[in-house]
């Protein structure tokens, strides 16, 4: 694997961009740091959401299961004497675990399949603990850790730089190659050879043991913890927003569709609480009548009508 | 012997609404994910009609079923035929209409929330015992199930026995050699849609007699029917009804023995069952 020029420039500026994020809490504003969380929390979920689904076209709406499943193995893992380090990569395990289980019964399959399936997971896990609570008798869980928001904000940070290195290295090897076969058409990835199955399960698994580790890293902060908290379905919808809005077409699509829809989303659910699922709604509506291709797509087709308009002059 | 009666009553009315998405899904090819929300507004206009105006649900569906069937039409015309029409593949359409009718979903969902609050609603209508064999059951949920026996049994001769529904179905076998033999594909695939739309939401009306609704359960209908209908075999009538049967029965058997919190559960194994060993369906032949 060669770097060129070009690599090496842009690994400089996403250091840089990341060193600067990294000093958001030096402001020592605590309700810009805890939009910092949202946003670096959002940008990881929706990045790693985009690269199993943007090459495959496979739209996941299992993101709640998996965050949720990693904020339960920290508050087990807690309560029963866990080092809050050694749960994060048990959350990463248990994430990468359940998301083979579900690649394998659905992604041998239709788009279709998956997508109903997905929906339905987080409801599902949900109902599970829910049950299994009741069975125990236990309610909820307290998360009492000495990790304060900014720990959270620069782990989160860490992470991220995690993905978008996974993400690039993914996008330069055989398997992002065979995604991208695999998007375009899975009947002739199979026909040369790509075993379509493995790939779409892998990269699958790499999406869901980030969202686990998400989970985990958030637990501390909700401090008290319970199914409907750390299962729910809004979860999952926004990061597909998010992504979509973005655009899965590049590696840092998902952050230019992350920032702004996450300042409005707390922007509308401060002043009109009641109308978060209606803007949802119509969000959706916009990406797929007006935005086809995120905000990538409309970045990609302005630049090109510029280089037409320099050739013609 | 409680359990297998109270479980097909129940997998009566799931026929009905899965016989619903199955005409949308099956023949008119648009997984339509905001196929529950029509159900609940179907259910919001029954409890409207009979709290407001003592209005029975039975005579409310014949309100309810021509407003859904003009209002998915138009979903239909206005928003998707755009899709089909704008679509590549079907692996492109297929992921425009998820991402269009969950959109539409989530606005219906804000618009009966800011319409009716977020309350449960429910009204007492024929909550009388009747007994069937020896066991006692409400009246409603036989009534319901009896209607939605009458509707299915409807649409099946409608499919079968006419010029338009054996159209329907020849779609949904294949739309590209439907349209050599002369069939209008874009006007019936809408009247498909269209159609489907109108039997849930009469499911919609008739389930509210018994069960207790809120704005936001359309979506755990929607996976049910989803459920049913793969189960069933897309486009198969045959196999969804079987299917319906066999959700409620199992849904049933869970609530009573189990735990009331773990029907999805049981619905998701019985699709993950369904998915590992036979993907095509209950009926369904392999396709090649």
């Amino acid at each position: 694997m060669s770097m060129t020029k070009s690599d090496w420039q842009s690994i400089t500026l996403s250091a840089v961009l990341l060193a600067v994020a990294a000093c958001l809490p030096l402001t020592g504003d605590a309700y810009m740091l805890s939009i910092g969380i949202t946003i670096a929390m959002y940008a990881v979920l929706a990045t790693s959401w985009a690269l199993f689904s943007g090459p495959t076209h496979y739209i996941s709406l299992a993101t709640a299961a998996f965050f949720g499943l990693g904020t339960y193995t920290t508050a087990i893992g807690i309560e029963n004497g866990l080092n809050y380090w050694v749960t994060l990569p048990i959350a990463a395990i248990l994430g990468a675990v359940l998301a083979a289980l579900v690649g394998l019964a659905t992604l041998r399959l239709s788009g279709v399949y998956f997508v109903i399936f997905t929906l339905g997971l987080a409801e599902l896990v949900r109902q599970v603990v829910t049950w299994g609570q009741n069975v125990s008798g236990q309610k909820g869980l307290y998360v009492l850790t000495d990790i304060t928001e900014v720990h959270i904000y620069w782990q989160l940070l860490v992470l991220a730089a995690i993905v978008y290195l996974t993400g690039w290295a993914i996008g330069r090897s055989r398997l992002g190659f065979a995604l991208r076969i695999i998007g375009d058409d899975e009947e002739v990835a199979r026909h040369s050879g790509i075993n379509t199955s493995r790939a779409k399960i892998l990269l699958f698994m790499v999406s869901g043991a980030t969202a686990a580790v998400v989970g985990s890293m958030l637990a501390p902060r909700y401090i008290y913890i319970e199914p409907a908290l750390a299962f729910t379905p809004m979860l999952s919808f926004l990061v597909v927003i998010m992504a979509l809005l973005g655009g899965t077409g590049r590696l840092w699509g998902p952050l230019v569709g992350v920032i702004p829809f996450t300042l409005l989303w707390e922007a509308i659910s401060a002043s009109f609480p009641n109308q978060t699922t209606l803007l949802l709604g119509l969000s959706f509506l916009v990406i797929v009548y007006l935005l086809p291709r995120g905000f990538v797509g409309l970045i990609e087709s302005g630049k090109r009508k510029m280089r037409e308009r320099e050739a013609f002059a | 012997m409680d359990i297998l009666i109270t479980g097909l009553l129940l997998g009566g009315t799931y026929a009905l609404i899965a016989m619903g998405l199955n005409l949308q899904y099956g023949m008119a090819r648009i997984m339509n994910l905001a196929n529950g929300e029509f159900l609940v507004a179907g259910g919001f206009a029954a409890f409207w009609f009979y709290t407001a105006g003592q209005v029975s649900p039975l005579l409310t569906t014949f309100i309810v079923a021509p407003l859904a069937f003009g209002l998915n039409w138009l979903i239909y015309v206005v928003m998707l035929r755009p899709l089909v029409r704008r679509a590549k593949s079907h692996g492109q359409l297929e992921v425009d209409a998820i991402l269009t009718t969950f959109g539409l979903a989530f606005v219906s969902v804000g618009i009966m929330l800011a319409l009716f609050g977020g309350d449960y609603f429910s009204y007492s209508y024929l909550a009388r015992p009747i007994t069937l064999i020896g066991d006692t059951y409400g009246l409603n949920r036989v009534t319901a199930a009896v209607a939605a026996v009458i509707i299915c049994g409807g649409l099946w001769l409608w499919l079968n026995r006419t010029r338009a529904g054996m159209s329907i179905r020849a779609i949904a076998v294949d739309p590209k050699s439907a349209r050599l033999v002369g069939i209008d594909v874009p006007k019936l695939s809408a009247l498909a849609f269209a159609l489907g739309g109108a039997v849930t939401a009469v499911g919609g009306a008739l389930i509210s007699t018994f069960l207790t609704l809120d704005a936001s359960t359309g979506v755990m209908f929607t996976l049910k029917a989803l459920v049913i209908v793969i189960m069933g075999g897309v486009g198969d009538v045959r196999g969804t009804i079987v299917a319906a049967l066999l959700l409620g029965i199992l849904e049933t058997f869970v609530a009573t023995l189990i735990d009331p919190g773990l029907t999805l559960a049981a619905a998701y194994l019985l699709f993950v069952l369904i998915l590992l060993f036979r993907p095509q369906g209950l009926f369904g032949r392999r396709t090649t």
